[in-house]
């Protein structure tokens, strides 16, 4: 099929030719498929997306109610697409009309856009979400052809994923003519979203695949430097990123945490003896901070933006020439993602530097570079099945108006995630929403759903309609306290402190650990805490240089599977050595001399004595969340093996137990065997065990409670924080736990644990692949490959189930300081 | 499939066994603190337990909010471990028993019975709270505004001190925070000077306070707290608690 006339003069008119993945769009859209079209970064994805809306709405007329939704990830994506979109609608001259719509609209706004819909309304997941609870929907939604997923990836694989799944079986059955097209960046199993994008059942969405660009050149930071053992701060390597952003025209700096970037922002800024104007980017800095440093972007008055994951999706904020991802990358689609953002041109190569930040992560880079070379993906499954969210939608149902649990199961089940949803879970979900769906039938007559006489479901309130709308989305953040900065002046011989400006958000546990007087790093200053107040945190300016106290982890990444499995096979194969620093080759040589190098499918375990404890090194490479449940399981079985296990420190290479007997002499006496210590049936009753009670469990818990309604986050008629929501979830997650183990709030609270928090389902492939495989070494004392772990150790706080035992020991400190004195 | 979500979890009934270790001392008596947040007397076979707040899961119902209606059972599954493991001949609660007024009406028939058990298994003494002014008088017991015990007042809410007058209260909820080894652990807790002690509350969906809100402002003098382990209670100076 071919462009219209229109469209093909505005191309030609520009110099510019459709590509062959636009125009295979378009023909699959005039046939009335839904399609999955996966293209690099600059390829001209987005316009692929709206030429078939655009050629539609042009020929149908405008003014006939919404003809496209296009949804995207991003609420600043969502506006600067709508701007994008402005151009070609002017140039060509057509009569269509494009608004947004976030959770930032304005209510006259929306009014608006109800009695008068545009052709193309630009939204985000959530909004969706919300169109479909309207008693409206049908007639907002009647004319509808087009849905277009922006950033499909990134969507599918969060719990945003699966509630937009849903709504969108509610869009298909108010309009069921409407196509959907999925655009997505370079995925490793394309098929997923193919049949994530179709009803169960149906035939996969046919594939369109755009042009490759150019290979990126990626190079891996050659230091003079002496690379560090362990840490992540890659501060040896400041003067090296400085010379690179001052020959580059426009550099962004990726890191993996929000402390890093503080730390690597104030670094460059001593080291910044051209004043150059750097830029801090975070997901915690203040929004209208955020905006100021993508505006001076755009406008290409920056020379280099330090940020986090905050700057990886969306569009062009400037000519970025230079991408520089300090530590290693921890996947490869990650990698790509980000290198993607220089350069948005795919004829030209992206050029990027890789700066690990200590040895492992040498061998990490390397990993990512060889993937990143062969363009090779991490494996990112959707996500499926949530109950916590199917509760969501029931109620999101209901404030649309009465409906048949038959029908809704239907509609429900036609969603590719839950294509595997049984009718008794779903019944179950409906009691839940009803009347919490407990054994102890409390809340007949407060019943959220009401049945009527003709077997319809309706909501007796309308009030909870409007609750449903200011608790809806999946979204959980930490909870958050704003860090202000203060005034201090003394009065009276008191102190008194006065709030000023924002300076954003941090982490509630961080900032309520801080003493007064204690110095921490916040938005590119080293700042003295002065205090809480209802509002947040408040701070002084500081002319300390090196803060107290060590800046708090924002989202930690676990090395991928993937890359994971890269990098034990470079290691396995001492020939692939070559590629590396001299420094590391060192290493890995040493390491061969006086311990042991495993095998691509072996696990190396090193037992050695050290300061008087005795010490258990193993190197399963598979994540520091997946090793960290490994620790705790492990202590449980030396703990009944006698060992006496005191701590252990996990990272995302290896894992370190330390314990008060030999564990060297009871291996080879026979007492204890590795096999059975890394034996696979630690997956269930230790587990459980552990898991019933750990931290990870209560803080699934709560996330499961607030997308599910349990909790509700915000009230009708006053904003309510999370620090202030009725009763603590963790004290509920106690209660239903002795009352009530099977209930469904449990059961999904559970799935997500093990899913996401805990990282089992890769331990047991770990424990399966290490089974006979496991190759020990008795040493004297501590190997190279240990070092680095061993490192972390004291750097790394105790785990939840040992709380306890840290106030018994400072409790105890306090008698021993006091018999002292007598 | 390497890993089974069965949800077969145990049983989270916080531990009773008195603290042999902790005692705390207050006028011219002695008492221990327990596990649960309950204070035993044993020179007066007394237990003392404060803010039980009964049927504040049910409380919310009206609004659409339906918390799983199990909280009373399990203050009084706990309540009736501790009386055993005591022996108490005497129960008294310190007030803001029930979470409401209406939590009487609300109360599952089989929590009533067990509620009712407790109140006649020991002589029980309810003080009026700021929750619950007046506890409905068909459970059993007396309910008294407040009460001398061995020269101790007992009340819902502290109060500003006679000369040479002593307290125990209930009513804000205590925890404190200890920083060790770069964490910060809150936890539930007593707190007491020579004067007064504020007991922790008991119920199962009691929020606590900071004892560094000024809530406790003007209350204390040199304190110490006991906070609440899992399966200890560890005293603490009050220049430890942050």
């Amino acid at each position: 099929m071919s462009l219209p006339r229109r469209f093909q003069d505005w191309f030609a008119a520009r110099g510019w030719t459709p590509r062959a993945h636009q125009l295979a769009v378009l023909a699959h859209a005039v046939a009335r498929d839904t399609v999955l079209l996966i293209s690099p970064t600059g390829g001209g994805k987005t316009l692929a997306g709206f030429l078939p809306s655009l050629a539609e709405i042009t020929a149908r007329g405008p003014g006939q109610g919404i003809h496209t939704l296009y949804v995207s990830p991003l609420k600043a994506l969502a506006m600067d697409i709508a701007r994008n979109l402005e151009a070609p609608i002017a140039e060509m001259g057509l009569p269509v009309t494009v608004e947004t719509r976030t959770g930032d609209t304005p209510q006259a706004r929306r009014q608006r856009q109800r009695q008068k819909p545009p052709d193309i309304l630009i939204t985000t997941p959530e909004q969706v979400s919300l169109l479909v609870a309207d008693p409206q929907a049908g007639h907002l939604l009647k004319g509808l052809r087009m849905v277009i997923l922006d950033e499909l990836h990134a969507l599918v694989t969060s719990k945003r994923g699966v509630l937009l799944s849903l709504a969108l079986t509610r869009v298909q059955s108010h309009a069921p003519e409407a196509i959907r097209i999925g655009l997505s960046a370079t995925v490793a199993d394309p098929d997923a979203l193919r049949a994530w994008l179709v009803p169960a059942g149906a035939a996969p969405a046919p594939l369109v695949m755009g042009q490759p660009g150019a290979r990126p050149n990626i190079r891996i930071l050659a230091s003079v430097e002496r690379v560090p053992w362990s840490g992540h701060s890659a501060l040896y390597a400041i003067p090296e990123v400085y010379g690179e952003i001052r020959r580059a025209k426009m550099t962004l700096v990726f890191v993996n945490t929000r402390s890093q970037a503080e730390v690597i922002f104030q670094a460059l800024w001593e080291a910044n003896e051209d004043n150059l104007p750097i830029a801090l980017h975070h997901g915690s800095l203040d929004v209208a901070q955020r905006r100021k440093v993508e505006a001076a972007m755009a406008a290409g008055r920056l020379r280099a933006v330090v940020c986090t994951s905050t700057l990886e999706l969306g569009i062009d904020w400037g000519e970025v020439d230079l991408v520089v991802h300090v530590g290693a990358p921890k996947g490869s689609s990650r990698l790509l993602q980000r290198i993607g953002r220089s350069n948005h041109r795919l004829d030209l190569p992206s050029e990027a530097l890789l700066v690990p930040s200590n040895r492992f992560e040498v061998l990490e880079c390397q990993a990512a570079r060889e993937a990143a070379a062969e363009n090779a993906q991490d494996t990112d499954y959707p996500m499926v099945r949530k109950l916590d969210v199917l509760a969501q939608h029931i109620l999101g149902r209901a404030c649309a108006g009465p409906f048949r649990p038959d029908e809704l199961f239907a509609e429900v089940s036609s969603a590719w995630t839950y294509r595997t949803l049984t009718r008794e879970d779903f019944d179950k979900a409906i009691d839940y929403v009803a009347t919490g769906g407990y054994a102890l039938r409390a809340y007949e007559r407060h019943a959220k759903l009401k049945a009527q006489p003709d077997g319809l479901l309706r909501l007796p309130h309308p009030r909870l309609a409007l609750a449903y709308r200011l608790n809806m989305g999946t979204i959980i953040e930490d909870e958050m306290l704003k860090g202000r900065l203060a005034h201090v002046k003394r009065r009276l011989g008191k102190r008194v402190v006065t709030a000023g400006r924002t300076l954003g958000e941090a982490e509630e546990w961080f900032l309520s650990q801080l003493t007064i007087g204690q110095t921490f790093l916040f938005a590119g200053e080293v700042l003295r805490f002065e205090g809480l107040d209802e509002t947040g945190a408040l701070a002084t300016r500081s002319q300390a240089q090196e803060p107290m106290v060590p800046s708090y982890q924002g989202g930690k990444f676990p090395l991928s599977t993937y890359l994971a499995t890269r990098v034990r096979t470079m290691l396995a194969r001492p020939a692939d050595w070559k590629q590396l620093p001299p420094q590391v080759q060192g290493w890995l040589s040493l390491q061969r001399f006086r311990s042991a190098i495993p095998g691509p499918e072996q696990m190396l375990a090193e037992t050695f004595p050290r300061a008087g404890k005795h010490y258990l090194v193993c190197y399963p490479f598979e994540g520091r969340l997946a090793h960290q449940t490994l620790g705790m399981l492990l202590t449980r079985r030396l703990e009944r093996a006698g060992m006496q296990p005191l701590g252990f420190v996990a990272s995302d290479y290896a894992l370190a137990v330390w314990m008060a007997r030999d564990l060297s002499l009871g291996l080879a006496s026979g007492r204890v065997a590795l096999g059975q210590l890394f034996d696979e049936d630690m997956m269930g009753d230790d587990l459980e065990a552990w898991l019933a009670e750990s931290a990870l469990m209560k803080r699934s818990f709560r996330n499961v409670a607030i997308i599910a309604g349990l909790i509700e986050r915000r009230q009708p008629g006053r904003e309510k924080t999370a620090r202030q929501m009725t009763v603590n979830t963790d004290l509920i997650y106690d209660v239903l736990r002795s009352h009530e183990p099977d209930h469904l709030l449990l059961r999904a609270a559970w799935e997500d644990a093990a899913d996401g928090l805990i990282d089992a389902w890769r331990l047991g492939a770990l424990l399966r692949r290490i089974r006979g495989g496991i190759v020990h070494k008795a040493l004297d004392t501590v190997s190279p490959l240990a070092v680095p772990v061993m490192l972390e150790i004291g750097r790394e706080s105790v785990y939840g189930g040992a709380h306890d035992a840290v106030l018994a020991e400072a409790a105890d400190a306090l008698i021993d300081e006091a018999m002292r004195l007598v | 499939m390497p890993f089974s979500p069965k949800p077969r979890m145990p049983s989270s009934t916080r531990p009773c066994g008195l603290s042999r270790s902790q005692r705390i001392r207050l006028g011219s008596m002695e008492f221990i603190p327990d596990l649960s947040g309950a204070l035993f007397a044993p020179d007066l076979r007394t237990l003392l337990v404060a803010d039980l707040h009964l049927e504040k899961g049910s409380s919310l119902a009206r609004r659409g909010v339906h918390l799983p209606p199990y909280d009373t059972r399990q203050s009084l599954l706990q309540l009736g471990a501790v009386m055993a493991a005591t022996g108490a001949e005497r129960l008294i609660l310190l007030g803001d028993s029930f979470h409401d007024e209406g939590a009487r009406g609300r109360i599952d028939a089989a929590d009533l019975a067990l509620l009712r058990s407790l109140a006649a298994a020991a002589d029980t003494l309810w003080i009026a709270g700021n929750h619950d002014p007046s506890p409905p008088a068909d459970i059993g017991g007396r309910v008294v505004e407040e009460i001398v015990l061995g020269g101790i007042s007992l009340r819902h809410q502290p109060r500003a001190l006679r000369d040479g007058e002593c307290e125990i209260a209930g009513h804000l909820h205590p925890a404190a925070a200890v920083t060790a080894r770069g964490l910060s652990i809150r936890r539930r807790c007593f707190i007491a000077d020579s004067r007064r002690l504020i007991m922790p509350a008991f119920g199962s969906y009691t929020g606590s306070l900071s004892v560094r809100s000024p809530a406790f402002e003007g209350l204390f003098g040199d304190f110490h707290v006991w906070m609440i382990g899992d399966a200890a209670i560890h005293r603490f100076p009050a220049a430890r608690v942050s």
